[in-house]
């Protein structure tokens, strides 16, 4: 059974197809990395598994329920692209106004809170005001928040942009962990170190998938030593 | 309950943007006190008259109705003494003739210039019989007892005294009105800020329903609102001395009812902007006819096609309450219909405003 099941989906914002029959799917303890240049669709697929876009074909299946799903979302950890986070409000009123949102039992909401906040090494800030965090900082508490819920399924989009290498690492070292424990994870990214951790990658241009397979897979496949000059013979290749 | 989690949110976040808080709390206190001293003056602006030639009895009327009366030489043309004397009206009398020349630019006193003169008529003619009857009465024609005599007048006030000002009037719609506004303004942008900074995005890819959310909303500022009422009513009534005939529940209960629509139509209106300044633009649109059809001027008096506008207007309903208890002193009776209209739309509106939601999240 496949924790996240995406077919053969395609999504056009008027006239401009933005997702071409795109499938691949996430099993249980495992890790996805989507990974494509920019504009390419990364945001859009995600956004189409969590149900706030719609695909005009195709379906998504999350613990193999159709998508868009309501109480599906429960067991889904989304961290969007950008930060959206209420700027006015302490970080501590923030994961509490999200654990009640996902239902956290009361009594574990501390605890979640200060392990959520400890991982992503924010334990000193939490009564901060977010409007006063840094940029990293934002990142890192957005993380937190989509981990509050000990979700099986993590939907991050680009969730190290701005965090420093130390961190990254860290908090790499925990999707590890999580996969380990049965969680399935995809992760959009752009930077190539972290494609390399990914289990399977996909990979997507111009809206289609590209190809899909370990990133050993895909080095052998495109002939070259490391996934970013995939990127760039792939460039070269188009303007060829 | 997620409901409560979203209002405890909205509350927690108004504490903390004092500025807002202010806006809803002090500036409908402030702009309503001026308001109160702007149409304060309860006796029209008394009226500057040139007089040449008025007879004694003649300046003695005018002089006891409150008119600044100055006598002058017309050796200047009839503009220029207008002009240098700053006056609303000359009156030049040449025997039986009055001739009045009028500053037209002075709007607010002709009226009363125009009362005046028809005085000033009377009191001529009442002069003219006076002397007839003398003479009749000398000369054996009538017994002096049977001349005749002015009517007489007895004056009683309802629905206020003779101290009702024009803001006593207007004070019902006024209150209604501001209480719509600012709540109107606070709950539209603060749901478009929700959606501009991605946060409501962030929101529905949690299990919250959509009507978590507009009913959290209608909770968190509802709240505020209901406090922001309470404070413009006793404001009113305590402070300002605005009269209320009947009970005071009754404006609260009318109030809240509008701020619950306004909170409603915000929250609706929000969903067809896409900044703060676009929220602003609704306001010449949907705001202000609001201040005109539905109280300001009597609608009664309007054409027929402009009351069908008026009453497709939520703050008719609100003003036509406020009035029926305010100035008239009526009971729940006579405005239930009233409030079962303004309770009617702001439901009408929560459910749309539900469904318009559906277009961020499908479900
Ligand atoms: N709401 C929208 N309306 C119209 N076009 C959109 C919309 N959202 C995305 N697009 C278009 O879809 C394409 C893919 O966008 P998407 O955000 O999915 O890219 P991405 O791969 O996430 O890029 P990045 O790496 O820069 O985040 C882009 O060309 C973008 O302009
Ligand atoms: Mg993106």
């Amino acid at each position: 059974m496949h924790a996240v099941e995406v077919s053969g989906i395609s999504k056009s914002f008027g006239k401009t197809e933005v997702l071409k029959d795109i499938s691949f799917s996430v099993s249980k303890g495992e890790i996805v990395g989507l990974i494509g240049p920019s504009g390419s669709g990364k945001t859009t697929v995600v956004k189409t598994i969590i149900g706030m876009e719609k695909a005009d074909e195709g379906k998504v299946t999350v613990q193999n329920q159709r998508m868009p799903n309501r109480l599906l979302l429960n067991q889904i950890g989304y961290m969007a692209q950008s930060d959206a986070l209420y700027m006015e409000l302490s970080a501590e009123q923030q994961l509490v106004f999200f654990s009640k949102l996902y239902g956290v039992p009361k009594n574990k909401r501390k605890q979640r809170i200060s392990e959520c906040m400890g991982l992503v090494d924010l334990e000193k800030d939490l009564s901060k005001k977010v409007m006063i965090y840094s940029g990293g900082m934002k990142r890192r508490l957005s993380l937190a928040l989509a981990l509050l819920h000990e979700p099986d399924i993590l939907v991050l989009d680009e969730p190290t942009v701005g965090i420093d290498p130390r961190l990254r690492k860290q908090i790499w070292e925990k999707l590890q962990l999580l996969k380990e424990q049965g969680g399935s994870i995809l992760v959009t990214t752009h930077v190539m170190d972290e494609a390399e951790r990914c289990d399977r990658l996909v990979l997507l241009l111009e809206g289609s998938v590209l190809a899909v397979g370990t990133p050993q897979e895909l080095k052998n496949q495109f002939n070259t030593d490391s996934i970013e000059s995939i990127f760039l013979l792939k460039k070269a290749g188009e303007s060829a | 309950m997620r409901m409560l989690a979203v209002a405890e949110r909205i509350i927690q976040q108004i504490f903390k943007d004092r500025r807002t808080l202010a806006l809803m709390l002090v500036a409908p206190l402030l702009i309503l006190t001026l308001v109160y001293f702007l149409f304060q003056t309860d006796q029209e602006s008394i009226a500057r008259i040139g007089e040449t030639g008025l007879t004694d009895p003649m300046g003695d009327q005018l002089e006891e109705a409150d008119v600044d009366l100055v006598s002058v030489e017309p050796n200047e043309s009839l503009k220029e003494l207008l002009l240098n004397e700053d006056l609303d009206a000359y009156f030049l009398l040449e025997d039986d003739l009055l001739q009045v020349t009028y500053n037209a630019s002075s709007t607010t006193t002709i009226g009363s210039v125009k009362a005046q003169i028809a005085g000033l008529r009377q009191q001529h003619f009442a002069l003219q019989v006076e002397e007839v009857m003398m003479k009749a009465a000398e000369s054996g024609l009538i017994q002096p007892d049977e001349a005749p005599g002015f009517l007489n007048i007895e004056e009683t006030y309802e629905f206020g005294s003779d101290e009702t000002t024009f803001f006593d009037t207007i004070s019902p719609f006024l209150i209604g009105f501001f209480v719509f506004f600012f709540v109107f303004l606070i709950s539209g942008i603060s749901l478009l800020r929700e959606r501009t900074t991605g946060t409501l995005d962030r929101l529905l890819a949690t299990p919250v329903k959509r009507s978590d959310i507009v009913f959290g909303y209608l909770i968190g500022y509802g709240i505020f609102a209901v406090i922001q009422t309470i404070i413009v009513v006793f404001y009113s009534t305590y402070i300002l001395d605005i009269q209320i005939a009947g009970s005071i529940w009754y404006v609260l209960l009318i109030n809240s009812l509008i701020a619950f629509v306004a909170l409603a139509f915000g929250l609706l209106l929000s969903t067809f902007a896409n900044s703060e300044l676009q929220m602003v633009q609704f306001i010449p649109i949907v705001v202000i006819p609001q201040i005109f059809f539905a109280g300001l001027l009597p609608v009664d008096s309007l054409q027929e096609w402009l009351q069908v506008i008026a009453k497709i207007m939520p703050l008719y309903y609100g003003g036509d309450a406020l009035k029926a208890v305010m100035i008239f002193g009526r009971g729940i009776d006579d405005i239930l219909l009233d409030l079962f209209i303004l309770f009617g739309i702001a439901i009408v509106f929560t459910f749309i405003n539900i469904q318009a939601l559906k277009k961020y999240r499908k479900i």
